[in-house]
């Protein structure tokens, strides 16, 4: 569902790390660009 | 080995409308939009508001947080909530900025005379007055509108628009030492002093019977050649009257309460200190850090308070305090990964199934406990309450509970996030005074404090960290 398109990836420390998020959207056929975790409190 | 215990607890909060202007995010968006800092100002919450905040009086551990009323907390008439109150007190700015200035050694912050005035008159009037320097305040006025036009200054006020006086920087050509960052260091410092004056008072401490203290609040205080260098701790010890003490500080992001704790525990386990403080203050950047979110949904600017700590780690004896189970201390391991439900399995499942305790052996576990209050309108969620439904997961995995005993699990044995917004004080440490009544009185029999802290922010490695430790009712 992601072939073709670039993808972003802001994980959360509290939630979904970055790193799994990227496997998701890698699994999916997307290009993942820029994946980062952080900290939002 | 000694069975250490924590023997007692303290819990302040400064509120502090008028620095909140200078927190991080405040300070890099009021400047360029005169019209927001109008709203910004227009919507700093009264000393009386603030005291009857019900998650400022759980915090104070006046109320427990799984005993706070429905939200909206805000609105809350706060019945009967006073500002010196359970473990600690509530401190409002005008006393506070004296604060500063009583534990200021090298003229950074000046106030103008009347302020000094009466900033003094009330701090003499306070519980700790002789513990502190108010010789220091008489000398601190001056001009607040000259003070505040020096080269590198940075103006303070009271509340929303009285100019009070003004923080100088020490070196023109040291960041380290710049009026912004000796503002959050000094604030740290009386913050965590406030605490450990507390600690002493309360529970008639001497406090040349303490041998160490252990810094773990957020700033890292130090010059252009070492930044980080510490040591905040031992300025706290002296301020605070103890002569006997030497200390250092415990650096890990959010986390560094727990590990503090940790260390303080094995310093006394293996003998080589009898007494050792841990203290953490406040942290100035932290304020206002939510405060669009908050002015979007019509709230008033909910990050206007400093937390502080401390708490007293000594040799088991009293047959009464908590004891630190060291055997219990979970590390989250380099190589244990980065997701949630890692971190919550090294540092929740592993240490209760090595213990052979179990998930339902723990009566509170108190993890990252920011108030969901001030987190929500910014699009940042409920945090502990997803932490809690991650320990929840994993009970159900482990056939400890059925699923559809989740939330009775969270209800139960979680509880809802309450502390401000100052990471370290939000990491566990706020349930500190709740932790150790509880266990004392024999309400609980084993709390886990769980912490956590993002490495990644520092840009050095991409790991975040925690560790977790329980304390359990005395034998």
């Amino acid at each position: 569902m992601f072939e073709g398109k670039q993808v972003v990836a802001l994980g959360e420390r509290d939630g979904i790390a970055g790193p799994a998020i990227v496997k998701c959207i890698e699994s999916a056929g997307g290009d993942v660009v820029f994946s980062s975790t952080e900290c939002f409190v | 080995m000694t069975d250490p215990v924590i023997s007692a607890t303290s819990a302040v909060l400064a509120h502090v409308p008028g620095l909140a202007r200078h927190g991080s995010k405040p300070g890099r968006e009021l400047p360029r939009d005169p019209e927001l800092e109008q709203r910004f100002l227009g919507a700093l919450r009264t000393f009386e508001q603030a005291v009857a905040y019900p998650p400022h009086q759980a915090y104070l551990g006046v109320t427990h947080p799984r005993e706070l009323p429905e939200r909206p907390w805000v609105s809350a008439a706060g019945d009967g909530a006073e500002r010196f109150a359970g473990a600690g007190e509530l401190m409002p700015e005008e006393e506070f900025l004296g604060l500063m200035a009583a534990v200021d050694e090298f003229d950074l912050i000046a106030l103008d005379a009347a302020h000094a005035e009466a900033a003094g008159v009330a701090l003499a009037r306070h519980p700790l007055a002789e513990r502190f320097d108010l010789e220091r305040l008489a000398e601190a006025g001056v001009d607040a509108e000259e003070a505040a036009a020096e080269s590198g200054a940075l103006p303070l006020y009271l509340g929303a628009d009285r100019l009070v006086g003004a923080m100088r920087g020490a070196h023109e050509a040291d960041e380290a030492l710049a009026a912004r960052v000796l503002l959050e260091n000094l604030a740290t410092k009386a913050s965590a002093a406030l605490a450990l004056g507390r600690l002493l008072e309360d529970h008639q401490i001497d406090p040349q019977s303490i041998d160490y203290v252990l810094g773990a609040g957020e700033e890292a205080i130090g010059d252009r050649y070492q930044r980080g260098g510490g040591n905040l701790a031992k300025a706290v010890a002296a301020v605070a009257g103890l002569t006997e003490a030497s200390g250092a500080d415990v650096k890990n992001f959010c986390a560094a309460p727990i590990p503090a704790l940790v260390m303080a525990g094995s310093l006394v386990a293996s003998g080589v200190f009898e007494r050792v403080a841990v203290v953490a203050g406040g942290s100035v950047p932290k304020l206002g850090m939510k405060f669009e979110g908050h002015l979007k949904n019509d709230l008033p600017v909910l990050e206007d308070v400093l937390g502080g700590a401390a708490m007293l780690v000594e040799a088991a004896g009293d047959g009464r305090s908590p004891r630190i189970r060291l055997d219990s201390v979970a590390r989250h391991r380099v190589a244990a990964g980065s997701s949630n439900q890692r971190i919550i399995e090294a540092l929740v499942v592993e240490p209760l199934e090595r213990l052979g305790v179990g998930m339902l052996g723990v009566d509170d576990y108190a993890t990252e406990l920011h108030n969901p209050e001030i987190t929500e309108p910014q699009g940042s969620g409920d945090v502990p309450k997803r932490n809690y439904k991650t320990i929840a997961a994993l009970a159900v995995r482990n056939g400890e509970i059925a699923r559809e005993d989740i939330d009775e699990f969270v209800r139960r044995r979680g509880m809802p996030g309450f502390a401000p917004t100052q990471g370290h004080i939000a990491s566990a440490l706020c349930y500190l005074p709740h932790a150790h009544a509880r266990l004392t009185s024999g309400e609980a029999r084993r709390v886990q404090l769980i912490a956590k802290g993002s490495l990644f922010l520092g840009r050095m490695s991409e790991l975040s960290d925690g560790m977790s430790v329980l304390l359990e009712q005395s034998d």
